[in-house]
């Protein structure tokens, strides 16, 4: 400490001295430092004043910043600064800022779309974001679907219908897709065995004629298949029945399989325990009009797999 | 007033001081939200039946997996009242959404996406493919396989669980006066769920009805979890709510 007090300066001391000789230098604070620290002070009195701020009781400050927005039934309403106000507000000049291009998706018909390249460049864009929102969870970002989960949207094969009225009723009120358990008849593992080749034959397979004979027997008889199938096996579209004749497959995964075995095993599988996880749910209430309308024609048209009739 | 030398020696004394001068903060900041009116939104269909009730046992308690997951760690349940995240998420998360959740699961960091309205969504088959394996589903998912959640749910101490969360103030029924109460405030249907002595029945037979993990025949942690998922963000129905009553809240 000797060397310390040997180093006098200028500086002055708070006057404090503990144990003697220990003091404390009173260093003021660099006048930039003093000077913002009194603006900010100044800066919270007219926050105070411009926005809500102090709790009185049961109620608080609202501040003099007004926001003017339109309510629920586009009646003008001014209020006092508030997230929530500012929140409707931000909507809807957003919505202003799109009017143009909703106003148009609303009154163009469907097939109209195509026609307008103004209009497609924004439904290939704006469609595309709700859909990665919405659709890319189950149906894939490329909507290309998922193996045994969800149909591929951009082929020409439609279990419910790929007009643009049965794509926007699929998604506005969703689907629950349901075969039951051995189709409802009551078949041994022979039977379905034989039922397995005869569907697989349907799509081009080679395989055992004898047993396609019998599964052809089965399908159109005891098996109680043309029920939902038809007796072309090309499914019902009323009721979202596979078409079993194109080679395209959604549950039971054929073309992943190796031999024919594994995919009459993959065939069978299915027909033994039915299905009833084919769910999409509804949209109406989660989407606007507007967006299912988009949504429709950026599956028919943008993803390519629609179809006219 | 006491002198500055006083205060410096006594540490005693510095200690509750300090104090004193950091809860000033956080006073000033809280307590005056318990006084103020429409702090939680008070959110009721038109025939007087509140929207937002406490969870039912099932749903409770894939809250409680849900929270010893770790779910919240990656996951927000709290919609701000911003542009961007009401175009994404939907409509943004009202105060009286979580006035049942002990604690509330708003956090504050998303790795994954905000979770507060992902009820009906996906489908039962979606919500179970993606806890067991994220990537079959979301390819570019960094969300971790939870595929134990397909064992046995334990049911043993469902009742204990919603004693617990009572004494908190979750208007869960002990007795037939506050059932009775309760059929007045959430109507018949939902008072029925909340019934502590019912607890384990109305569990089992919701998982059984519902089949959230795609099997009737038991009763499993993914049965719970899904559940709780399908309901989040879906009690208000904003349909029948004027959305400029919520402005004045604030």
């Amino acid at each position: 400490m000797s060397q310390g007090n040997s180093q006098e300066s200028n500086v002055q001391t708070t006057g404090h001295v503990w144990d003697g000789d220990l003091q404390e230098f009173n260093n003021p604070l660099p006048a930039w430092w003093l000077w913002s620290f009194y603006a900010t002070i100044i800066f919270s009195v007219v926050y105070w004043v411009a926005y809500p701020a102090w709790p009185l009781g049961d109620s608080f400050t609202k501040g003099i910043t007004t926001i003017t927005y339109k309510n629920d039934k586009g009646v003008e309403k001014t209020t006092h600064w508030s997230t929530r106000a500012l929140l409707m507000k931000d909507l809807q000049d957003a919505r202003e800022s799109q009017k143009k291009y909703f106003d148009m998706v609303a009154a163009t018909p469907y097939e109209q779309f195509a026609k307008n390249p103004e209009l497609s460049n924004f439904v290939a864009s704006a469609g595309k974001v709700v859909f990665a929102d919405n659709c890319a969870a189950c149906h894939q970002s490329g909507g290309q679907g998922k193996m045994a989960f969800a149909p591929n949207l951009t082929d020409d094969d439609w279990l419910y219908g790929g007009t643009h009225d049965k794509i926007q009723a699929s998604i506005t009120n969703g689907r629950h897709g349901i075969m039951p358990a051995k189709g409802g008849a009551d078949l041994n593992e022979g039977e379905i065995e034989s039922l397995a080749n005869y569907v697989l034959s349907l799509s081009g397979e080679k395989m055992d004629a004898a047993k396609i004979a019998v599964g052809d027997e089965l399908f159109h008889g005891k098996g109680l298949c043309i029920a939902c199938h038809g007796a072309d096996a090309k499914g019902n579209q009323d009721i979202g029945s596979a078409n079993l004749t194109d080679k395209i497959w959604l549950w039971a995964d054929v073309p992943a399989q190796g031999s024919a075995d594994k995919k009459v095993a993959a065939v069978k599988a299915v027909i033994t325990s039915g299905l009833n996880k084919g769910v999409m749910p509804a949209q109406n209430g989660r989407l606007s009009a507007d967006q299912i309308k988009l949504l429709t024609v950026y599956v028919h048209d943008v993803l390519g797999g629609g179809s006219k009739k | 007033m006491i002198e500055h030398g006083k205060i410096e020696k006594n540490i005693g004394l510095m200690l509750v001081l300090t104090l004193i001068a950091i809860s000033i903060g956080g006073l000033v900041e809280i307590v005056p939200l318990f006084f103020l009116k429409g702090t939680v939104e008070d959110v009721k269909n038109a025939d007087g039946i509140k929207m937002v009730r406490p969870y039912s046992p099932l749903e409770q308690r894939g809250r409680d997996i849900y929270i010893r997951e770790g779910c919240y760690l990656c996951h927000s349940q709290m919609i701000r009242p911003f542009r961007d995240e009401s175009m994404r998420y939907g409509h943004y998360s009202l105060a009286a959404e979580s006035q049942y959740d002990h604690p509330f699961q708003w956090g504050s960091k998303r790795t994954g996406p905000d979770l507060a309205r992902v009820g009906k969504k996906y489908s039962n088959e979606w919500q179970v493919q993606h806890l067991i394996a994220p990537r079959s589903m979301v390819p570019e998912s960094v969300m971790p396989n939870y595929p134990w959640l397909l064992t046995a749910l334990d049911t043993s101490d469902v009742a204990d669980r919603m004693k617990a969360l009572r004494m908190t103030g979750v208007p869960y029924s002990a007795n037939k006066a506050e059932h009775d109460n309760n059929v007045k405030e959430f109507g018949a249907d939902v008072a029925k769920q909340l019934h502590i002595p019912d607890a384990r029945k109305n569990l089992i037979e919701q998982a059984q009805t519902g089949k959230y993990d795609g099997n009737a025949a038991d009763v499993t942690e993914m049965d719970a979890l899904v559940a709780y998922l399908q309901v989040l963000g879906t009690m208000v129905d904003f349909s029948k709510l004027d959305n400029d009553s919520f402005v004045k809240f604030r």
